[in-house]
């Protein structure tokens, strides 16, 4: 671990190259050195330990990427991107409640279909007013409460916006979901079922990976996927181009077709934050389902009875649709 | 240690009871010690099995564990409150009970925070509350709360326990080598000279100064656990003032009980006179009065104003169909019966008083779950999930049978107390004679010596 402490930034910048792989692999093994000879191409030499000890030369083309890897130490999980301040904004005019984000979270974090760290909502504001299809996932608080009661600094707030968990730290004695005014998270009440190489993965705080039984989890913005300047699983599998996610103080965002102003498309389209008046400061904007792409109902019509019942209290609702 | 007469008196009636261990002790530790072993199995359970086999889910995320925790640390506040006060003003009457109320505060703060421990989930990891504490957070404050007033009140009834210990050293007791030798090594060398004496009335009152702002602190940190989090509910200024009177007034009847228990156990009407109860009663009766204020003003504010979240609960707890016969419940049994039962001149006997303060007790129980359940299963944000256990809560036999053993633990720990110092402090009896001799008015009524039997059995 220490090795990886002392990577400096402009080491850093070197994080997709094969260079930077040497060393993550040196401490974290997540890189694959794959055998098989159908790749020719002899691109350059990079040089590895092996698990003996032992220095190694391998051809990079031997090498295959891995998800997953935790690619920064301890420390940076908990510093944080500099520079950053990631945002999110959330189109409710274009959900219709496909679920698409959700088993896409799901299959990402390798999360059991009932922990849901991302769900949606169908809330209604007023009596008269009609309901909405709401994604929540963790807000990301500027004034989290959950990291002001977290008695062993386990949840923490970065520099660039995000709070995140480290379970290696984290005591299960779940305050912190106490604390949440959006019950954003869960708990790993049993011994998560994790594939066996996943759960053979250096833990990180970015990745959330290989999740722990007894300790708190949640929504991370996928930061590990940030640094590689990826989106978020849930806004590339949208259909619909809900999510927006990006940088606050670059000005963009972006739902993988477009990207915009961040300030601009707040502005425009009367962007919200969602319980302001509980002062936390969330990072997630909402835009009000004005004009609205689709009608409440398609998001309700193919779900399973299952999840339909979630939905009871709406039930007459839809039927009268109908 | 020279004892006057009356101490002589005190000590030969208690004699036996540290001397003896009895079949009836051997019963009720064996009935206490199988109830603490299926606490175990379940204990075991939780940890093979994971937190999954309790009832808590991620929207209740704490149930009966903090419950638990909440009450027996409540009584352990109060023990150390009235000891403290008892001490501090040196209340002539309160000399035979002080060991008592000082006994409940250790006992019940061994027991609750193990509660705590329970609804961890990884215990593991709790040297981590030390290795990386993190000081905005209540649990921290609690933390560090808790652990300066367990040294506090343990050094207070140490301290109080000294003089007694060299009153057993010297008093050629039939028992065993060890717990000879065990008295001898407590009693460090107190001999009953003068500067002994000074020294250790100095240190019992610094103890009572400190402990007793201490408790109050402590009893507020426990309630910014949940006052200082954004639920409704929770999130009251009252909180710290609610749970410190909420915690005197259990302990209070905690203490009634106990008192009882032992009179009948070990015949110590003589100590634990009727008119003990009665004080002890009017002091009840206030502390339920202040509660009731309290429980009051808490309620009326929140349905009153009408705050959306407010009256999600405030309706879950009034709602016949969810929690409203234990609402009634816990403000029947636990306000308005201690102030009738004492308030009536009729029913203001020791037997009566104890049976209320018993019926309390549990109703206070009853309302610590209406504080913390409730709460947690209305989130702002809609649930909407089909599982029946995620949106209510509902204990599982582990969960009970932790807290069956939390129980029987202590009882457990008073029973052999009971059999290791004497329950009436002998020595403390000191500068008075009997309890009530000083009050003149009372003086024909306790002229009689001991044991006159009680007829009524309270449940």
């Amino acid at each position: 671990m220490k090795k990886e402490e002392t990577i400096d930034k402009s080491r850093r910048d070197f994080l997709k190259t094969a260079a930077i792989a040497t060393a993550a692999t040196a401490t974290c093994g997540s890189l694959v050195c794959s055998c098989s000879s159908n790749k020719s191409t002899v691109e350059k030499k990079v040089k590895l330990l092996s698990p003996d000890g032992e220095i190694v030369e391998i051809d990079s083309a031997y090498l295959n990427y891995q998800e997953h890897m935790a690619i920064v130490s301890k420390l940076e999980a908990r510093q944080g991107i500099a520079g950053k301040k990631f945002v999110m904004v959330v189109d409710l005019a274009r959900c219709k409640n496909a679920r698409k984000c959700i088993t896409a979270c799901q299959k990402w974090h390798y999360r059991p279909e009932e922990t849901e760290w991302l769900t949606v909502k169908l809330l209604k504001d007023s009596e008269e007013g009609a309901p909405y299809w709401f994604p929540k996932q963790c807000f990301h608080c500027d004034n989290p409460p959950c990291v002001k009661v977290c008695p062993v600094d386990a949840t923490f707030k970065r520099q660039d916006g995000l709070v995140l968990i480290d379970n290696e730290r984290c005591i299960g004695c779940k305050f912190c979901m106490a604390a949440c005014p959006y019950s954003t998270r869960v708990f790993n009440w049993d011994e998560p079922e994790l594939p066996f190489d996943i759960k053979n993965l250096t833990y990180s705080a970015e990745t959330g990976i290989p999740a722990k039984v007894g300790t708190v989890e949640k929504c991370d913005f996928c930061p590990d996927r940030a640094r590689e300047g990826l989106l978020p699983p849930c806004v590339e599998a949208c259909p619909n181009g809900v999510f927006y996610f990006g940088d606050e103080n670059e000005d963009t965002v972006s739902n993988g077709e477009e990207t915009i102003s961040f300030k601009q498309l707040i502005k425009d389209r009367a962007g919200y934050r969602f319980m302001e008046e509980l002062g936390t400061k969330p990072r997630v904007y909402y835009l009000p389902p004005k004009d609205r792409q689709f009608p409440v109902e398609r998001g309700y019509e193919n779900l399973s009875e299952d999840l339909k019942e979630r939905y009871k209290e709406y039930k007459e609702f839809f039927e009268e649709k109908k | 240690m020279e004892l006057n007469t009356y101490q002589q008196e005190a000590f030969n009636h208690q004699r036996k009871n540290i001397e003896t261990f009895g079949k009836r002790t051997w019963g009720w530790t064996i009935f206490y010690l199988l109830w603490i072993f299926v606490g175990g199995y379940a204990l075991y359970l939780q940890i093979a099995k994971g937190h999954g086999i309790t009832g808590m889910r991620d929207n209740v995320v704490w149930g009966l564990y903090i419950v638990n925790f909440i009450f027996f640390i409540g009584i352990s506040y109060a023990g150390a409150i009235i000891a403290g006060l008892l001490h501090l003003f040196k209340v002539p009457w309160g000399k035979p009970i002080i060991r008592v109320a000082q006994m409940m505060t250790i006992v019940s703060l061994i027991v609750g925070p193990v509660f705590i421990l329970l609804c961890v989930g990884r215990f593991d990891r709790l040297h981590h509350l030390f290795f990386y504490p993190r000081l905005q957070s209540p649990m921290t404050w609690d933390v560090m709360a808790i652990l300066t007033y367990f040294v506090g009140s343990v050094l207070f009834l140490y301290m109080a326990l000294i003089k007694d210990f060299a009153v057993y050293r010297d008093a050629k007791l039939n028992i065993p080598k060890w717990k000879q030798r065990l008295y001898k090594f407590l009693a460090i060398g107190y001999r009953g000279a003068a500067s002994q004496k000074r020294h250790l009335i100095i240190s019992q009152n610094l103890l009572a100064i400190i402990l007793i702002p201490l408790s109050i602190i402590v009893a507020s940190i426990l309630s910014w656990i949940f006052g200082m989090t954004l639920r409704p509910g929770w999130h009251s200024t009252i909180f710290g003032p609610y749970f410190v009177i909420g915690a005197l007034y259990s302990g209070c009847g905690v203490l009634i009980v106990a008192m009882w228990v032992y009179r009948k156990m070990y015949k110590l009407d003589y100590y634990f006179t009727d008119r003990h109860f009665k004080y002890l009663g009017f002091i009840m009766m206030v502390l339920a009065a202040g509660y009731g204020y309290f429980t009051f003003s808490e309620y009326f504010t929140s349905w009153f104003g009408s705050e959306r979240w407010d009256s999600e609960v405030i309706n879950k707890l009034f709602n016949p169909a969810e929690y409203g016969w234990w609402t009634l419940f816990a403000n029947l049994a636990g306000i308005l019966l201690p102030i009738l039962i004492i308030a009536i001149p009729a029913t203001r006997k020791t037997n009566y008083i104890a049976l209320a303060a018993f019926i309390m007790v549990i109703a206070l129980w009853v309302k610590r779950y209406l504080i913390i359940v409730p709460t947690l299963e209305s989130p702002l944000l809609p649930m909407q999930d089909t599982r029946a256990e995620v949106v209510k809560y509902s204990a599982t036999w582990p969960e009970w049978a932790l807290t069956f053993a939390g129980i029987a633990s202590f009882l457990l720990f008073f029973t052999l107390m009971s059999k290791f110092v004497t329950i009436v402090p002998v020595s403390g009896l000191e500068d008075t004679h009997r309890p009530f001799e000083l009050n003149h008015e009372h003086q024909a009524e306790h002229s009689i010596p001991p044991a006159k039997k009680e007829e009524v059995q309270p449940a």
